[in-house]
């Protein structure tokens, strides 16, 4: 049974058998992303609930588990709301806009040792052209539905993307430098050597601009002012109702599990293992193993920080946001360029060997 | 062969946004089919094997400079019949404008047909997994190392100016001194009266 099933599938020629492949590849990524969306909704309302003592979703199924599908349910069943004035292709396409970068990013992501589904040179550059489009769908949304509140929205996300896409953009630069290419499985194995020899040590600073950055660029609190309740209703989705709104809810927070995944990669080691280069607990095989379950649990680390952000901090003044991304991170970032050239040229840190 | 039928493809559809650029009747959709044009052009030169160009392309001018000018755009109350008002008088520069483009076109593909384009061998035969990036900068940091410099000098000029020129103070002008907001502390905004309590009516 299984040598004829064999036989069949070695029949088939090479790129049948390469496309049906990378299709199988690219529907188990990207359906394991969709289900981290819909447990990372369910984690920030119990996350946040805990945090404020209260219990957070737990009616629906064993520990509230089933309230992303019960969510999910809900918003299809809704009418989607298509304003009369308002633009109607582009108010239908800006949520698809927003979401299906946030997804093509994991092309690229390099998830164990010798695994991306396309392991292409220019991986990081990809990523930055890939988080570029992600502007225009809620430009797009906010302008196509013909409102006040949802045009002020996407004219502020449109100002802090493009302000802080520029720290982030610097602050991969000092990756690549360290690294010394542009493919994301590489760099990750240009770490290794234990915790001692991630980036995070040598380029700290950079660290944080990326990863505040990251929060700036997925519109999260303390950042979230192209939502801001209070002053502009709910922003550039105000008009969304139903699943138009649900895809919105999506990308966000696919673009969160991006983002951490992408700090993990590029300052935690990814998959490199934090117990590599401690012979004691080396011995123990798993323990010191590159694999998935480190990115995993790098990227949880980096995801849980979104949240803790959400139930801490107040939400910034928009004149504070555009000064901390043009006038602290952009400089910051560039004083640490010129630092790690030095760090170059005297031959310490990841230039040790 | 899948390459060529993919460069026609791409092709055909950047030749129609670029179309679109000059026909569509909203400049919000003329600025859409612009980025679609610069995408897939991006894809040509992906077919090129050119990925450094291709993404950069796609970074520089879709992710920052056409987001600016849909901010722009948007924002613009355009009134297109004003627009049109002198499109007789205009023409006839537009057209000369456009054979001028046209005609450097054609120069471009002819100046192969004369030998001296020795461009083509260097894009063509390249040896598989070779990285373009990697190549690009080598030859702009080793051959062409003055011209790159001198480049980036003028741009930082042109940021420089554009800072100037829009950078006015204004008298009454009211702005925040970001230096005092920081150093704001609870003592000087809350006063804390002790008093009394009342007695009971």
């Amino acid at each position: 049974m299984i040598d004829t099933i064999v036989a069949l599938w070695l029949s088939q020629p090479a790129w049948l058998r390469t496309s049906l492949i990378s299709t199988g590849q690219i529907l188990a990524v990207t359906i394991t992303v969709i289900l981290c969306v819909a447990y990372t909704t369910l984690a920030e309302r119990k996350v946040i609930g805990y945090m404020q003592v209260r219990i957070g979703p737990n009616r629906v199924g064993p520990f509230g588990l089933l309230q992303p599908f019960a969510d999910v349910i809900k918003m299809l069943l809704k009418e989607v709301v298509v304003p009369s004035r308002s633009n109607h292709y582009l108010f239908v396409a800006a949520p698809l806009l927003t979401l299906t970068p946030a997804f093509a990013a994991w092309a690229v992501m390099s998830l164990w040792p010798g695994f991306a589904i396309a392991d292409i040179d220019a991986g990081v550059l990809y990523i930055l052209a890939l988080a570029g489009f992600g502007a225009y769908g809620i430009i797009l949304a906010g302008w196509a539905a013909n409102s006040k509140y949802a045009f002020l929205g996407a004219m502020r996300s449109a100002a802090q993307i493009v302000a802080y896409e520029i720290a982030m953009g610097f602050a991969l630069v000092g990756v690549v430098m360290a690294a010394g290419t542009l493919n994301i499985g590489k760099i990750v194995a240009a770490q290794a050597g234990g915790p001692g020899s991630w980036y995070w040590l040598w380029l700290f600073p950079l660290m944080v601009v990326y990863f505040i950055s990251g929060v700036a660029e997925t519109n999260r609190a303390p950042f979230d002012v192209a939502e801001g309740e209070s002053e502009i209703v709910a922003g550039f989705h105000v008009e969304y109702s139903g699943i138009a709104f649900a895809l919105f809810f999506l990308a966000e927070y696919a673009n969160m599990i991006l983002i951490s995944a992408l700090s993990a990669t590029f300052f935690l080691g990814g998959w490199l293992s934090p117990f590599e280069g401690y012979p004691v607990l080396g011995d123990i095989a798993l323990l010191a193993a590159p694999g998935l379950h480190w990115f995993v649990l790098k990227t949880c680390f980096f995801l849980f920080c979104f949240l803790w952000f959400r139930a801490t901090f107040p939400r910034y003044r928009y004149d504070q946001i555009m000064r901390l991304g043009w006038k602290v991170f952009i400089p910051v970032t560039l004083v640490w360029l010129c630092a790690e050239a030095a760090m170059w040229v005297c031959r310490i840190g990841p230039w040790a060997a | 062969m899948i390459v060529n039928v993919l460069f026609y493809v791409f092709g055909a559809i950047l030749v129609l946004a670029a179309l679109g650029v000059i026909t569509a009747r909203n400049p919000v959709h003329c600025a859409l089919f612009l980025v679609a044009a610069f995408l897939n052009s991006a894809v040509i030169w992906l077919l090129l094997q050119a990925e450094f160009l291709a993404l950069t392309l796609v970074v520089v001018y879709v992710g920052a400079v056409m987001v600016l000018w849909l901010f722009v755009v948007m924002m613009l109350d355009v009134d297109v019949e004003k627009l049109r008002q002198g499109f007789t008088r205009y023409a006839p520069l537009g057209a000369l404008i456009a054979l001028i483009v046209v005609a450097q076109i054609g120069l471009v593909v002819y100046v192969r047909k004369l030998g001296l384009d020795d461009t083509a061998a260097a894009v063509v035969n390249r040896p598989a997994g070779g990285s373009n990036t990697l190549e690009l900068g080598h030859l702009l940091y080793t051959q062409y190392l003055y011209p790159f410099e001198i480049a980036a000098v003028i741009l930082l000029v042109a940021i420089v100016a554009a800072i100037t020129l829009t950078m006015r103070d204004r008298p009454g002008q009211k702005v925040q001194d970001i230096g005092k907001q920081v150093a704001v502390n609870a003592k000087n905004r809350v006063r804390i009266v002790k008093m009394d309590a009342e007695a009971r009516q």
